[in-house]
């Protein structure tokens, strides 16, 4: 049991750290957002399964977490994301001098 | 009017099971309390617009429902296999570009849930809704690609399952 | 609280996403770029309450990480309409 939440924790810990490398490597907003976005939301949701398994009795306050993080993490991102695309922020294109 | 009655109830039941899962137990008193609670939110957004309208209630909706979880869990896992493998190779493969999908949703919920599920799919990012469409940010826009067919694949494989409990 | 081989693994990767996160939101350049590391900063905080929670074995902490998550969002749908504001 233990072995198994361990694993959790760790690849939810893993793929919260490959997010925010993804913030910082990728090359324009959207992409980081892309990024940071999908990353982190599976990170939370393994770290919150993880979590799960050691203490079987916080299910559901964890699955509220989890439901909560699966549904506003994506609409925040999206409406950032909509925001910066009305504001006028252009996409990158790799063909330009790539900054 | 009866779709008000409609959003009301569900409005009601939907507070009373988050209500349940917070306290984490079922006791007379929080079950009470949890009661009147509901009650309460249901009778302030008595007229607030029916966000949960695009419901559809039918014996196979629960079915559809689970399908449409079990796509999306493997979609995000896919995309974060697909997300951690651009992130750590050097050169950084990614060709950004902006495409429209177009869905055949009506409901503002229904379009909610889609526009949700592009966000957590490989290489798509949910922009902006336009009357029938949904603009996507892809990252891996390969040149020359047919555009029409293409999109249609980001969009169909998770309509295919809301169509069952969404309109 | 004692911690073990796992657990100093699960905090320095959650240490180090939040280090990266910071870096971003430093260097900027503009105002999106900041307000999206900002996002990112605030879901690993909620999962770094989670594992607090793991961590003191107390369950209080999931509250405080439901509300931090709560917060973080409210904030950020405030800010993404400031911007929508600004353009239109």
């Amino acid at each position: 049991m233990s072995v198994i939440a361990d694993l959790l924790l760790i690849t939810g810990a893993l793929f919260c750290f490959l997010g925010a490398l993804g913030l910082l490597r990728m090359p324009d907003v959207y992409n980081r957002i892309q990024a940071g976005t999908k990353a982190v939301t599976l990170g939370i949701l393994a770290l919150l399964v993880g979590v799960g398994v050691e203490h079987p009795e916080w299910w559901p306050k964890l699955l509220i977490v989890g439901l909560f993080v699966l549904l506003t993490n994506p609409i925040g991102s999206s409406t950032l994301a909509r925001a910066f695309h009305r504001a006028g922020v252009p996409i990158w294109q790799k063909q330009e001098d790539g900054s | 009017m009866t779709r008000q009655i409609q959003h009301v109830t569900l409005t009601f039941v939907l507070a009373f099971v988050f209500w349940l899962l917070l306290v984490g137990s079922v006791t007379g008193q929080e079950v009470v309390a949890g009661l009147l609670v509901a009650a309460a939110v249901a009778a302030l957004n008595a007229d607030r617009p029916p966000v949960l309208a695009g419901l559809r209630l039918s014996p196979m909706a629960p079915v559809a429902f689970v399908l449409y979880l079990v796509t999306l869990l493997r979609a995000l896992l896919r995309a974060n296999l697909d997300v951690a493998r651009r992130v750590l190779t050097p050169s950084l493969p990614i060709r950004p570009a902006m495409v429209r999908v177009k869905t055949s949703l009506r409901s503002d919920l229904g379009r909610l849930v889609l526009a949700n599920s592009i966000t957590l799919t490989p290489g798509t990012l949910s922009v902006d809704v336009d009357d029938d469409a949904v603009v996507v940010h892809w990252i891996d826009c390969a040149p020359g690609t047919d555009l029409e067919a293409a999109t249609r694949a980001i969009a169909a494989d998770f309509e295919r399952h809301l169509r069952g409990f969404l309109t | 609280m004692n911690l073990d081989v796992v657990d100093g693994i699960v905090l320095a990767l959650l240490g180090a996403a939040s280090a990266l996160a910071l870096l971003r939101l430093w260097i900027g350049p503009h105002a999106p770029d900041r307000i999206v590391a900002a996002d990112t900063l605030s879901v690993i905080a909620t999962g770094a309450i989670v594992i607090l929670a793991l961590l003191f074995d107390s369950a209080l902490y999931l509250d405080v990480a439901l509300l931090y998550g709560v917060l973080a969002f409210v904030g950020i749908v405030a800010l993404a309409r400031a911007i929508e504001g600004d353009a239109s």
